[in-house]
């Protein structure tokens, strides 16, 4: 079944609308929840009137951020990192437009936004800090009172000549490879900012239950067991007295690993209230509530010889991180700088990152959560010194590739790259892409005045996260595999999915371990009172570390019901085999018993009349595990575009896309592509047609699908896959994640074909999104 | 309150509603019709979409007062009811048209609207036919796919 391209066992209840999302859910006696926002990026509060709100039939309560902050304390966040007070809803100052100052509950959705509506907020405005780079001067305002000029982490060093700890400092090697380089190309780049825009908005149902002083809580999130732990908390509960339930959800991609303020205020005021409360985002405010990804300001500089061998890299780090710390906020960068070396042998690095407060929406994990930022950073500086030494873009990165008999391979940043076979990849996409002969092609296209460009990036992320030492969650995650009496098995994994299909890989892989049929297989998840631990799912980690937990618990399981079959079927357990529903003796197939009753002398162990219980064992068959990774898996690839330009609008177009991905050994590669084919759509959408903007005071520019552009079926071009397979050794699966992998890869080898496009008119580099007005000036003699 | 008759899934449903009741919230609100999703507030997404006589809509761009006396089908009463799939359905299961499945039932209602007007519809008209659903998680090449799959049983 493993490595089979088997369709989705959740899909029947999905495509028939028969899933159960969080919206979906019901419970007598429950009422509705909505908030009144900010519609001013930064002010005092001098008055809120909540009268007219007060006074509207079916309306239940309606308080205001104090009344608020007498039961929710301030939003706890889990990164080492000094964060300023934040409160679930506005108590005295709004940092952005779309931040709580009052919530409602009533017996109705639309009462409850109605008098949502009716509350009347008087500010004193104060400026809006909206430029990240103006913002690091103290102006036009300071956000917090203890983070003087908005700096939330001044300048953390790393790299080569730092010291883990970040307090010692050596320049040398830096300034050598600097001092000794033919080249330099430096430039500044901007990885705006995105909003994840999952189709399902987020939501929240709590029911908290006076009489049994228990909370249950159903949200559309990807963590439902460190959601549990953050409820419990927040609400002076313990983890036995609340059960988390992620329902369906619909979508995720890193903006629902948070445990949000609407969270938080919907369970304290269901149990408060002692009923059930719901309450559902709408589009509009998860532009403004729901956290953003990326806004980065990367300053590269990169040193290298005449023929194209890096000397050194310095990236310097300026993150755009919003109102507050979220919950990974601070972390995210670091993921940047983790992955500066890329796919290459660089001898000397330095990185740096700033983190800056400014009046706008907080940023967090979105799809691929800093590695994509350190791609196109990279990977647009080495084409830019491509261009400067006029070589073939492959052929800069082939100079400088971490080899094969390198691995494991420690960066110049700390991280141990676990397997790659880099040069394998890049060659198969340009042998996929006819790269040569599209060199050809765009050069003729060029000579007839047609604006054709050709961008190629390789790439490489850091996945599977664990290990513990480095996530603060822990890093391990959790199953438990039960082989019921009648030889059918439930498992349950912490892995908490969201569209990855872990009921069909995880059943795939069960199925082989034990010989049995797929259908006889069922695999739960999303409800901590089933799934009894986890960590989650983000960071590609479903299969890299639940899927190995998976792997490990029904080992052990299998070993005790070898134990069993053995004693039914007096043979040695080592001899026997599980194939086709039975148990049996290698070599001797009918020897054997079936599944389902060794299954059931398991757990009625008796044998003539006497209980017989081989080797002093337990009955019944249910073992869990936990694995802790020893190491992040590195998963890479190279992706491939072809652009054209119109010349008389600077409209840019997809022509191709050429990937090459290898995510080690894959479970199900139907599913590995539609995975692949997501992360590419997101990473396209950024370079080409997606980006959250501010107006000067603050004002959300894209509040709304109108304004804000995601990838529709005809933005996109037929995707052109394929595969290498460098399996990982860190996990006996041998798979490395693939679930961020498009967002990688897809930015700089769009951007850099853009620019190859556009070269003939001087530009070296182009910001994204390639905005049709941006392209149209540089070809018309403006500036990028 | 107004009063209003639906034929939804083949069967009539009178109510009174408010005239502001979107029917989309009629639907998944009172008749606990809940295939049919919400993604956005401006009609934009198409998570929503049902058949409305027949011809594709935006249920949260219809009040349910407006669609009195009018044949609703949503992704519930798709399916025959012999416990055949449509082949749409059918399509998106085979060729994975879906991950998450939010924008799912939309996307296959708009489907059916498009394969009924052009039964045999190229990639590119089936990408522009399908310009009016968003899917995140996809890249839209399954769900593409899923629509030739239902197009060549058809
Ligand atoms: S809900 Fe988005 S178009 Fe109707
Ligand atoms: S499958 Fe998730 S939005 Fe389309």
């Amino acid at each position: 079944m493993v490595g089979q391209r088997i369709k989705r066992r959740e899909d029947p209840r999905l495509i028939q609308g028969r899933a159960t999302y969080v919206d979906d859910i019901k419970i007598v006696g429950m009422e509705h929840v909505a908030f009144a926002r900010s519609d001013i990026a930064h002010g005092r509060i001098r008055s809120i009137d909540t009268s007219a709100a007060e006074a509207m039939a079916g309306v239940t309560a309606v308080l205001t951020g104090a009344q608020v902050a007498e039961f929710v304390g301030p939003v706890p966040i889990i990164t080492p990192f000094p964060s300023p007070d934040h409160r679930a809803v506005v108590v005295d100052t709004v940092r952005y437009v779309g931040e709580a100052v009052a919530v409602v509950v009533a017996t109705d959705r639309y009462i409850v936004k109605d008098a949502a509506d009716a509350i009347v907020v008087d500010y004193d405005v104060l400026p809006a800090v909206v430029d990240t780079e103006q913002a690091m001067t103290g102006q036009p305002a300071q956000l917090h009172a203890d983070f003087e000029n908005n700096l939330a982490i001044a300048l953390v060093p790393s790299g080569t000549g730092v010291s883990p700890d970040g307090q010692t400092v050596d320049d040398t090697a830096i300034d050598k490879a600097f001092a000794d380089a033919d080249v330099v190309v430096s430039q500044r780049m901007v990885n705006h900012r995105l909003a994840p825009s999952a189709i399902e908005p987020r939501g929240t149902v709590a029911h908290y239950e006076p009489g049994h002083d228990k909370m249950t809580i159903w949200s559309s999130t990807q963590v439902p067991h460190l959601l549990r732990g953050f409820i419990a908390r927040m609400n002076d509960m313990g983890e036995d007295q609340v059960r988390a339930i992620a329902p369906e959800v619909g979508g995720g991609f890193g903006a629902k690993i948070q445990a949000y303020p609407e969270d938080y205020v919907v369970a304290g005021l269901s149990k408060k209230l002692g009923i059930a409360l719901k309450w559902i985002e709408d589009r509009s405010e998860a532009f403004l509530a729901t956290t953003h990804g990326r806004g980065v300001i990367g300053y590269i500089d990169i040193a290298a010889t005449k023929a194209g061998k890096v000397l050194g890299m310095k990236l310097r780090l300026i993150a755009d991180i919003g109102a507050y710390n979220t919950l990974f906020t601070a972390a995210i960068p670091t993921f940047t700088t983790l992955m500066a070396n890329a796919t290459y042998d660089i001898p000397a690095i330095r990185t740096t990152i700033t983190e800056v407060f400014t009046n706008k929406t907080p940023t967090d994990a979105y799809r691929g959560a800093g590695r994509p930022e350190a791609t196109y950073f990279v990977e647009r500086g080495l084409d830019m010194l491509a261009r400067k030494l006029d070589m073939d873009p492959a052929d800069v990165r082939r100079r400088n590739f971490i080899q094969p008999d390198q691995f494991p391979y420690t960066t110049q940043m700390g991280a141990v790259y676990d397997s790659g076979d880099y040069t394998a990849a890049l060659d198969r996409a340009l042998q996929n892409s006819g790269w040569d002969k599209l060199k050809v092609e765009r050069d003729q296209a060029q000579a007839e005045g047609r604006l054709v460009g050709l961008g190629l990036a390789m790439y490489v992320e850091v996945c599977g996260l664990g290990p513990s030492a480095v996530l603060p969650t822990g890093g391990w995650e959790h199953s438990q595999v039960t082989i019921e009496r009648d030889g059918r098995i439930n498992a349950t994994t912490g892995a908490s999915p969201h569209g990855q299909g872990n009921e069909t890989t995880f059943a795939q892989m069960l199925a082989d371990q034990f010989g049995v049929p797929l259908d006889h297989i069922t695999i739960h998840h999303g409800d901590t009172a089933v799934a009894k631990q986890g960590i989650g799912t983000f960071g590609s980690r479903s299969q890299a570390v639940g899927g190995a937990a998976l792997h490990l618990a029904g080992g052990k399981v299998k070993k005790k019901m070898a134990k069993f079959a053995a004693s039914l079927i007096e043979a040695h357990e080592d001899d026997l085999v599980f194939e086709n529903g039975r148990i049996s003796v290698k070599g001797a197939p009918d020897s054997g018993k079936s599944f389902a009753e060794v299954a059931s002398y398991a757990y009625v162990p008796v044998v003539g009349g006497a209980v017989q219980l081989p080797d002093g064992l337990e009955p019944g068959l249910s073992e869990e595990a936990f694995f802790e990774p020893s190491n992040n898996t590195y998963p890479f690839g190279c992706h491939i575009a072809l652009l054209e330009i119109d010349r008389e609008t600077g409209e840019p177009t997809l022509l191709r896309f050429v990937a090459v991905d290898d995510a080690g050994n894959l479970i199900n590669p139907l599913i590995v592509e539609g995975q692949i084919h997501g992360g590419l759509a997101q990473g396209i959408g950024q370079a080409m047609i997606e980006e959250v903007r501010y107006s000067e005071d603050g004002q959300p520019l894209t509040g709304s699908f109108m304004d804000y552009a995601i990838p529709r079926a005809a933005d996109l071009p037929r995707f052109e896959l394929d595969s290498t397979v460098t399996p990982t050794p860190v996990n006996p699966l041998g798979a490395k994640g693939v679930g961020e992998a498009g967002t990688l890869g897809s930015t700089p080898c769009i951007v850099s074909a853009a620019v190859d496009a556009l070269s003939q008119f001087g530009v070296t580099h182009i910001d994204m999104m390639l905005r049709p007005e941006k392209l149209w000036q540089i070809i018309n003699g403006g500036q990028s | 309150m107004a009063n209003v008759s639906i034929t939804v899934n083949g069967k009539l449903r009178t109510a009174d509603v408010e005239p502001r009741l979107l029917l989309v919230h009629f639907l998944r609100e009172q008749l606990n019709l809940t295939g049919t999703h919400v993604g956005c507030d401006t009609s934009q997404c198409g998570a929503c979409t049902v058949l409305v006589d027949g011809r594709s809509a935006k249920s949260c761009t219809i009040f349910a007062v407006q669609a009195d006396g009018s044949e609703v089908t949503t992704i519930e009463g798709l399916a025959a009811g012999d416990g055949q799939l449509h082949p749409l359905q059918d399509g998106f299961w085979e060729e994975h048209g879906l991950q998450c499945g939010y924008c799912t039932p939309g996307m296959i209602m708009s489907a059916v609207d498009l394969l009924n007007n052009n039964p045999s519809p190229s990639e590119r008209e089936i990408r522009e036919g399908l310009d009016g659903n968003f899917c995140r998680c996809t890249g839209y090449q399954h769900i593409v796919n899923a629509v030739q799959h239902a197009a060549n049983k058809g």
